[in-house]
């Protein structure tokens, strides 16, 4: 069937089988590898992707790209790794929090945590006041092998802060 | 490169109810609903459902997703998503806090924003925590067919077996209805693994209470038996009662022996009796706290 998706602003028109899911649609048919694809059974939150919905209020919200057929994201705007920061280059708050915060070791968690970590700083009313519980549970399904938690959690703030700082920088660049 | 994917299958969406019911009846059995997909598109990856069509309901959310009072009753809309479970004031106000204590525990973040109450229940997966609060609740399953014909079922009917429920291959789940009653109060308990995975066990209470006497109880364990297991021996023995520990504690010995854990991974099953007799009478006295509180 022929599946179109928008990602990152730009859309992917392949035809697919029905059965192929959001992840490999985005790896292999729109080639952008900075969505990983790991444990492949719903829990890991390696393959996380923000989904603007239009029947939701919500911001866009985080998916994982391995538990949704690529034919259940036709219509809705994807945003990956890839379309995180402004089109002059600049990084995304959350990832200048990563950067400056060392929240990265081996790097393959890092793409869904930082749509996690950015949904959560969206959606909360007052995301500096995000308390170490909130920050953990929002991200408990994302998983860290290397097990660097602190730094994700102190790079989640960093960002929250940098944005409180620079308003001009909240929206989600897509 | 291992990879679980899917066996093949066709795609389509649905428009409205009745066009849900529409395309089930025409794919004949063939088909299965859609919606977060969280619980089915594991299971077709592991090949343990292989519907030959998927019908992706989600474009019916303005018409399925509601949190709603009529009359004496909360209606919840079947594509309600669990992150608005979890944050429904009117949920909160009526049923304290059940929704929120389970919903709290249930899966991840991510998972909660699209995972619906319809696909809760028809996972039927006796692990599952939203199940037993809706059968502590008493809540009732509206099914809808073909013709436009409706009938509510039930829990103790709804779930017959692990990923077995009464609803029909043509039939949908539109809603789930749950009597309001005065004096309540309710809790949700669970032992996990880890944050966010299925119970060892859980335990779901809900009680009514008026002039120092309970009048009505709900009492619902998970991951100790095919389906969600309903505790009605321990109902019938707090209804009538002042509220106590000795009470709850009974009651607690009777969800012990009424269950029928399997051991796994998770744990022997001795070990898990023991676990539901002890988060039954802690969910019950929370329970009894709370009612007595509003």
């Amino acid at each position: 069937m022929l599946v179109s998706i928008n990602i990152n602003g730009q859309t992917y028109s392949h035809d697919v089988e029905p059965r192929l899911l959001l992840v490999h649609f985005i790896r292999e048919y729109a080639e952008l590898h900075g969505t990983h694809w790991g444990c492949d059974t719903s829990n890991c939150g390696i393959c996380i992707v923000l989904m603007d919905d239009p029947h939701s209020s919500q911001p866009p919200y985080p998916v994982k790209s391995c538990t949704m057929l690529a034919a259940m994201a036709q219509g809705y705007d994807i945003t990956t790794v890839e379309g995180m920061p402004k089109p002059d280059g600049t990084l995304d708050p959350i990832q200048m929090g990563f950067h400056e915060m060392h929240a990265l070791q081996c790097g393959f968690c890092t793409p869904g945590m930082m749509a996690t970590g950015r949904w959560l700083i969206e959606r909360h009313p007052n995301p500096t006041q995000m308390t170490d519980h909130e920050i953990r549970d929002g991200i408990s399904g994302n998983l860290c092998r290397c097990t660097g938690y602190d730094n994700i959690i102190k790079a989640i703030r960093w960002a929250a802060a940098y944005i409180e700082e620079h308003p001009e920088s909240a929206r989600t660049a897509r | 490169m291992a990879m679980q994917t899917p066996a093949p299958c066709d795609y389509s969406r649905a428009t409205s109810v009745d066009d849900a019911i529409a395309q089930l009846q025409a794919l004949g059995g063939n088909a299965r609903l859609l919606a977060g997909g969280y619980s089915l598109i594991p299971m077709m990856k592991l090949r343990l459902a292989n519907p030959g069509h998927v019908i992706d309901i989600n474009p019916l959310e303005p018409e399925l997703s509601y949190i709603r009072q009529e009359g004496n009753e909360i209606r919840i809309g079947a594509l309600t998503r669990h992150v608005m479970m979890l944050e429904s004031d009117l949920l909160s106000q009526v049923f304290p806090d059940i929704f929120r204590e389970a919903e709290a525990v249930l899966a991840d973040p991510v998972v909660r924003n699209r995972g619906t109450m319809g696909g809760s229940l028809c996972q039927s997966d006796p692990a599952e925590d939203l199940s037993g609060v809706v059968v502590a609740l008493k809540g009732k399953a509206v099914l809808r067919g073909t013709g436009g014909s409706e009938r509510v079922v039930e829990m103790d009917e709804f779930h017959i077996g692990p990923y077995m429920t009464a609803v029909q291959p043509t039939e949908i789940m539109t809603e789930v209805r749950f009597p309001i009653r005065s004096g309540f109060g309710g809790a949700h308990e669970k032992v996990e693994r880890r944050a966010g995975d299925f119970a060892i066990v859980a335990a779901s209470a809900a009680l009514s209470i008026e002039g120092g006497v309970i009048k009505e109880a709900g009492l619902a364990c998970s991951a100790v038996g095919p389906t969600t297991m309903h505790i009605k021996r321990a109902e019938e023995a707090l209804v009538g009662q002042a509220p106590s520990e000795q009470l709850f504690q009974q009651a607690g010995q009777i969800a012990s022996a009424d269950v029928s854990p399997n051991s796994d991974g998770r744990g022997p099953a001795d070990y898990k009796r023991a676990v539901a007799g002890v988060l039954s009478q802690r969910a019950l006295s929370r329970a009894a706290a709370t009612a007595l509180r509003s």
